[in-house]
């Protein structure tokens, strides 16, 4: 392990019975990076950040979080994460004060009152801390459990579908909080089916169904299964011009679509001059240029789908 | 402050908000209280004929009864066979917060966070057993203290209040009383942890208290009569119980079983 990794697996394992939930996942996390762990309902990927979080114990394998060994350095590992659990599970008696108080205690934070205080403001709910916690909204509730997460300071968040079930404009709130603590240095691990938020928020994602299917940035898993695709959008569109640029050397494909030339390359940002100059010069007239961005919702779907087959 | 108490204090504040437990806590005492202390208002002076030929039938009543008036004897006749409510207390007090803290946090899926903190299952287990049993405890001595101080207003005779605090007693509420609180709250645990009801959850539990009630029944019909042998008898009995409570409840309550068997 690295200096900067901050969370580690080998060959990381979790059995029920004959329920192989986790197999084999060796991945490195380094400190500082939002990771996205995407895959399909039971994929097992609650599984695995609860092992992370030392909730439950692999079966197989080997892990590290912050330098601490899974297995052997547990309540140390439990101090230094931080986790918002599927469900929010919060005391609906207590009040939201009471609740983040209870919490602060068990994680040993030294200013209690400041540190509720100081999550309860940033999350916008200081306003209602006397409230019991039943009376709030899903929103209300997702964010006063992110506060508790985060009391006792953590170097790892795990968030497990930290959107889930919430209206637009609570998604947006959690989301750019979420972008906040990223800034704050913390290593984050987000599970999500929201592909589209994993996509804005991830440095890195792996797709994963009981075993790791891959493991890059979006951007990268994009490029690795469609390459990457530039779309010229032209007045007059001639089917000479797709030959034209099939014969530059650099072109993997080129084809017509509608009155648009979609032209897939390895490196757009170096070769599409080169490829303006040819349409040009060919009397092509180009209204304008773009790429062609495949969602990571299709890349998690062809890497599912290619799972599947194999 | 403690894992353990911060624990406590949260169960207090949680399920004492619901009315179920405030009844078990503060109703059931002050009725087992008052039943026996309304009796012994309403014997005044006077003896029952047919308790006293029950009770000075009965080998152990016609020694304490050796010195004692008839009215005097009848009257701790009636009053010591309302010395088991005083052992229910403490079971069932415990058994029904327990049955509504551990289902709770169930239905509210609380114990992950909680488990997901520094704190050990063995400080979690033991908040939640003595956010119920120091209640129960509690509450039963404060009757026990109350019934006696009626007693003294209330006794025809001074000697009585003595009876009412000899040794059997004194063993029974405070050593016999906590050994069952304990059985309860670990009962109430193995059972919390099949349901997802907390009213199953303190029906199923509250069947402990059969045994009691076999004893209060047998004693109120004359078949035999709680002394100091039988109590003794009884706080091993329980410790022995609680050894083996204790170990499949805490076997119920690793971190692993509730988070992936616990449904």
């Amino acid at each position: 392990m690295t200096e900067k990794t901050m969370i580690s697996t080998t060959n990381l394992s979790k059995a029920f019975g004959d329920n192989q939930a986790v197999d084999r996942l060796s991945l490195s996390i380094p400190a500082g990076e939002v990771f996205g762990l995407l895959g399909p309902n039971g994929a097992g990927k609650t599984t695995t950040i609860r092992m992370l979080a030392a909730l439950i114990a692999p079966t197989g394998g080997t892990a590290s979080v912050a330098g601490l060994k899974i297995g052997e350095d547990d309540r140390q590992i439990r101090k230094q994460v931080g986790i918002l659990t599927e469900s929010p599970g919060l005391y609906d008696r207590l009040s939201a004060e009471r609740n983040l108080g209870f919490f602060a205690a068990l994680y040993e934070v030294e200013d209690i009152p400041g540190q509720v205080e100081r999550y309860l403001r940033m999350l916008g709910l200081w306003e209602r801390r006397h409230e019991e916690v039943g009376t709030f909204s899903k929103g209300m509730r997702q964010k006063l459990a992110i506060a508790r997460a985060l009391l006792h300071e953590p170097k790892v968040l795990f968030l497990d579908e930290p959107t889930s079930g919430l209206d637009p404009e609570a998604s947006r709130v959690i989301r750019s909080f979420i972008g906040e603590l990223r800034h704050e240095g913390r290593t984050l691990v987000i599970c999500t089916h929201n592909l589209n938020e994993a996509d804005r928020l991830c440095d890195r994602v792996a797709v994963f169904k009981s075993r790791l299917i891959a493991l890059d940035s979006p951007t990268n898993l994009r490029r690795q299964l469609f390459g990457r695709r530039v779309v010229f959008h032209m007045t007059d569109p001639k089917p000479e011009l797709v030959a034209l640029l099939k014969q530059v050397e650099f072109v993997q494909d080129a084809e017509l679509v509608e009155e648009k030339l979609v032209v897939t390359l390895d490196d757009p940002d170096t070769q599409n001059p080169r490829l303006i100059r040819e349409l040009v010069s060919a009397n092509g007239q180009i209204r304008f240029v773009g790429e062609l961005r495949h969602s990571l919702e299709e890349v998690y779907l062809q890497l599912v789908r290619k799972q599947e087959e194999n | 402050m403690s894992k353990i108490w911060v624990v406590v204090r949260k169960e207090w504040a949680e399920v004492f908000k619901n009315r179920f437990v405030l009844f078990a806590v503060i109703f059931m005492p002050l009725l087992f209280t008052a039943m026996p202390l309304g009796i012994m208002a309403s014997m005044g002076g006077s003896a029952d004929a047919e308790v006293v030929e029950m009770a000075s039938g009965m080998e152990e009543y016609g020694m304490l009864c050796e010195g004692l008036t008839a009215t005097a004897c009848s009257q701790y006749f009636i009053i010591s066979q309302f010395l088991i409510l005083f052992l229910m207390l403490p079971l069932i007090i415990p058994v029904t917060i327990a049955a509504y803290s551990i289902v709770g946090e169930k239905t509210t899926r609380t114990l992950e966070p909680v488990l997901a903190t520094p704190i050990t299952t063995i400080e979690l287990l033991s908040g939640k057993a003595l956010a119920g049993i120091i209640p129960a405890l509690g509450a039963t001595w404060l009757s026990y203290g109350l019934f006696l101080v009626g007693t003294v207003f209330l006794a025809v005779t001074p000697e009585i209040v003595g009876l009412v605090a000899q040794l059997m007693w004194l063993v029974a509420i405070f050593v016999l009383g906590p050994l069952l609180s304990l059985a309860g709250v670990c009962l109430a645990i193995m059972v919390s942890s099949r349901v997802n009801d907390p009213r199953v959850a303190e029906q199923l539990s509250s069947l402990v208290i059969i045994p009691l009630l076999g004893i209060f029944m047998g004693q109120s019909f004359g078949l035999f009569q709680v002394n100091l042998n039988v109590v003794i008898w009884m706080v091993l009995a329980v410790a022995v119980l609680d050894a083996v409570l204790i170990y499949f409840a805490a076997q119920l309550f690793q971190r692993e079983t509730i988070l992936t068997r616990w449904k």
